[in-house]
């Protein structure tokens, strides 16, 4: 929904990165504002995922120019563990299995980080096992998750539900889903959308990265963005996304060059 | 290239220095064991880097330095091995610097399981004790095993009848106490047919001194006997820790074992596991986890001697700091020992550039009809891990800690006994949390 007084939560100005040498974003522009959801769509390699983690500080990607504004403070000062605990959430396109950490111990200890932060009380595993069962159900997840290690063994759909559990618990102020919907079948997407869905609250902004526009079935956007070779090119309503499932990506780049050959 | 140091005879001569004052045992074979193993000494030399199997260890740091066979024990109290208690072991048997303190250990009956001092034992022991006693562990040609068994006196031995399953785990507590004495501990624990037990075999310290423990280990299992074998080392930091281990393996029996090494500033332990019956089998994990300068070195050898044996080993070594760990691990299949079934992992995690890892898993098979497997990663903390944490405001400090922790976890949640799991699991926890 758009808020008439959101304020702006993020704004990204001229935002270039580059991995192992490469550029992959040119020019970045975005603005989210507090109670909105964005979609964030385009063409394999436009520079989506590169996106997601830029903002979360991944120190593989190198940025080079360019400006990103996170609640007032310059976001690309602060390291990843600084960004999570301002409220910055990625949601992994493929989370990573962690050997030999049980789950629930490291929900609770990311949950207690960020709680620390906010000047809440720490939860001991008693109080922190109603809280995140309570969660659970949200997404239809079982139990039997807490006990297993982080995401080892979990099927793809299970640790999309993982990552979105994961929001529930921190409850960000800015979620950035990175192809939440990639390897969910059709009831797992309907859930996790519907967790997603009621997360969404007046005073957060979320950003889906997505190739596909199937999630935003369940996931009504504000915006719809389409990116190509590292910036946005087209902004639009949701009827974007549709028109993207109609006709595909290429006529937006034939849109442009023939915007670019008129103003010639 | 530079010619490794020959040791004087000297300082083995210095080693055995004491060893005369023995009293003799009243057992004639023991005598003529010891006095064989002195023989051997005086033949042997220490081994160099020259040597095959000691490659990755140079013993310079031990022989430049000169230890002095201990002195009467000091007198301990329980409070002050309090803090080494495992409160899931009933029966304890407490040695320090070597001898055995009867007001510290605790041996009731348990089903006729005994669990006494090898030089206390009556006649009524004498059999089983010279059956196996010195039988397992090759001392001919270790002149570690062979000091060990010059020294013989004290020692642990632990005896489960047949068809007895030991209610309780045993402990067997090895404290060192003096700065600059070398001391021998030594165990022998036979399982008779059909037999249970779980024993620790624990080092510590008393304080941080530069001391040389040489243990040697003689685990017997009879036929469908099962054991459980925890061995923790946890000297001081300051010490040399040696150790000589074999298992012989009855018809179908069960060994298992949990070997930690944290302590010591050069530790070697050599673990030969022999299949010596059909249709046995055994599990062999490890951890070391060093930092600083430390050395710790591990040599294993499955021996499957006869047919359709199991063996399973996962060895794993964190290394922080400048710390050297190794591992050298053989399985050997001899010919005729089919439908063998082994296999064999060493994970290996530095975590430091100036820290360094040699690993070398051997596979020598005469057999044909077999499944063998084996493999070897030496590695670094998973960026994309570390990344995922921080991305959940962990910071970079308590994502490694974690990482790492849960990577030695691995090997200590194989421990059966709850309080010395949770030690441990505390222990690793604290030492990954220290600066490397």
């Amino acid at each position: 929904m758009i808020q008439q007084n959101g304020k702006a939560l993020l704004e990204v100005r001229g935002l270039c990165a580059t991995v192992n040498g490469v550029d992959i974003l040119n020019g970045m522009d975005l603005t989210v504002s507090s109670g909105e959801v964005h979609a964030l769509m385009g063409p394999n390699g436009s520079g989506k995922s590169t996106f997601a983690k830029v903002l979360a500080g991944h120190p593989a990607y190198v940025v080079t120019g360019g400006t990103v504004v996170y609640e007032g403070r310059n976001l690309l000062e602060l390291k990843p563990e600084e960004r999570a605990r301002a409220g910055i959430f990625l949601g992994f396109q493929y989370p990573v299995e962690i050997p030999g950490v049980a789950n629930s111990q490291f929900l609770r200890l990311a949950y207690n980080t960020i709680a620390v932060q906010r000047g809440n009380e720490e939860l001991d595993p008693l109080e922190f096992d109603d809280l995140v069962r309570d969660k659970m159900k949200l997404l239809e997840m079982n139990p039997d998750f807490l006990d297993r290690s982080v995401n080892e063994g979990f099927s793809g759909g299970e640790k999309k539900r993982n990552e979105i559990l994961q929001m529930a618990l921190l409850e960000p102020h800015l979620a950035i889903l990175d192809e939440t919907d990639s390897g969910l079948d059709i009831d797992a997407l309907r859930v996790v959308a519907g967790g997603i869905n009621q997360l969404g609250t007046k005073d957060n902004a979320i950003v889906l990265v997505t190739h596909y526009q199937r999630l935003l079935n369940y996931i009504v956007p504000d915006y719809v963005h389409v990116m190509d070779a590292g910036r946005i090119v087209k902004t639009g309503g949701r009827e974007l996304a549709l028109e993207l499932e109609a006709r595909g990506y290429d006529w937006i780049g034939a849109e442009r060059g023939a915007a670019a050959e008129a103003t010639a | 290239m530079s010619v490794p140091p020959t040791f004087a005879a000297g300082y083995l001569e210095g080693l055995l220095a004491g060893q005369p004052r023995l009293p003799a045992s009243p057992l004639a074979w023991l005598n003529q064991l010891r006095a064989e193993a002195v023989d051997r000494v005086g033949v042997l030399t220490v081994p160099t880097v020259r040597d095959e199997e000691w490659r990755f260890t140079d013993l310079s740091p031990l022989t430049k330095l000169s230890f002095q066979p201990a002195r009467m024990p000091v007198d301990l109290t329980t409070v002050d091995v309090e803090r080494f208690r495992i409160e899931e072991a009933a029966v304890r048997l407490v040695f320090v610097d070597g001898v055995h303190v009867p007001q510290l250990s605790s041996v009731g009956r348990d089903g006729g399981v005994v669990v006494a001092n090898l030089s206390d034992v009556g006649a009524g022991h004498a059999a089983v004790i010279e059956a196996h006693l010195g039988r397992h562990v090759e001392f001919r040609d270790n002149v570690f095993a062979a000091l060990n068994t010059a020294f013989l006196r004290d020692g642990a031995l632990v005896v489960v009848p047949r068809n007895v399953a030991a209610a309780t785990p045993v402990h067997l507590l090895f404290i060192a106490t003096q700065k600059d004495a070398a001391h021998y501990p030594r165990t022998l624990l036979v399982a008779e047919p059909g037999s249970a037990v779980t024993v620790v075999e624990d080092y510590v310290t008393l304080q941080q001194e530069t001391y040389f423990t040489n243990a040697v280990t003689e685990i017997a299992l009879g036929d469908q006997a099962q054991v459980d074998h925890v061995r923790v080392q946890r000297d001081s930091g300051q010490a040399f820790h040696i150790a000589n281990g074999a298992v012989s393996l009855g018809n179908a029996s069960r060994y298992r074992s949990v070997s930690v090494a944290l302590g010591a500033r050069l530790s070697r332990h050599d673990l030969n596991v022999v299949h010596a019956a059909e249709g046995a089998e055994c599990t062999i994990d490890g951890l070391a986890l060093i930092g600083e300068r430390q050395l710790a070195d591990t040599h294993t050898r499955i021996d499957h001697a006869k047919p359709h044996g199991v063996s399973r080993q996962l060895h794993k070594c964190i290394a922080g700091g400048a710390a050297h760990a190794v591992f050298s691990g053989k399985i050997i299949v001899r010919p005729g020992a089919q439908g063998t079934n082994s296999s064999q992992s060493s994970r290996n995690l530095l975590l430091t550039t100036k820290a360094h890892v040699d690993t070398k898993p051997q596979l020598e098979i005469f057999a044909d009809d077999v499944k063998c497997t084996h493999g070897a990663t030496v590695g670094q903390l998973d960026g994309e891990a570390l990344f995922y944490l921080a991305s959940r405001g962990l910071s970079d400090a308590a994502a490694r800690n974690l990482l790492t922790y849960a990577f030695g976890a691995e090997i200590i949640d194989r421990i059966s006994i709850a309080s010395l799991k949770l030690w441990l699991e505390r222990t690793v926890r604290d030492q990954t949390a220290r600066k490397p």
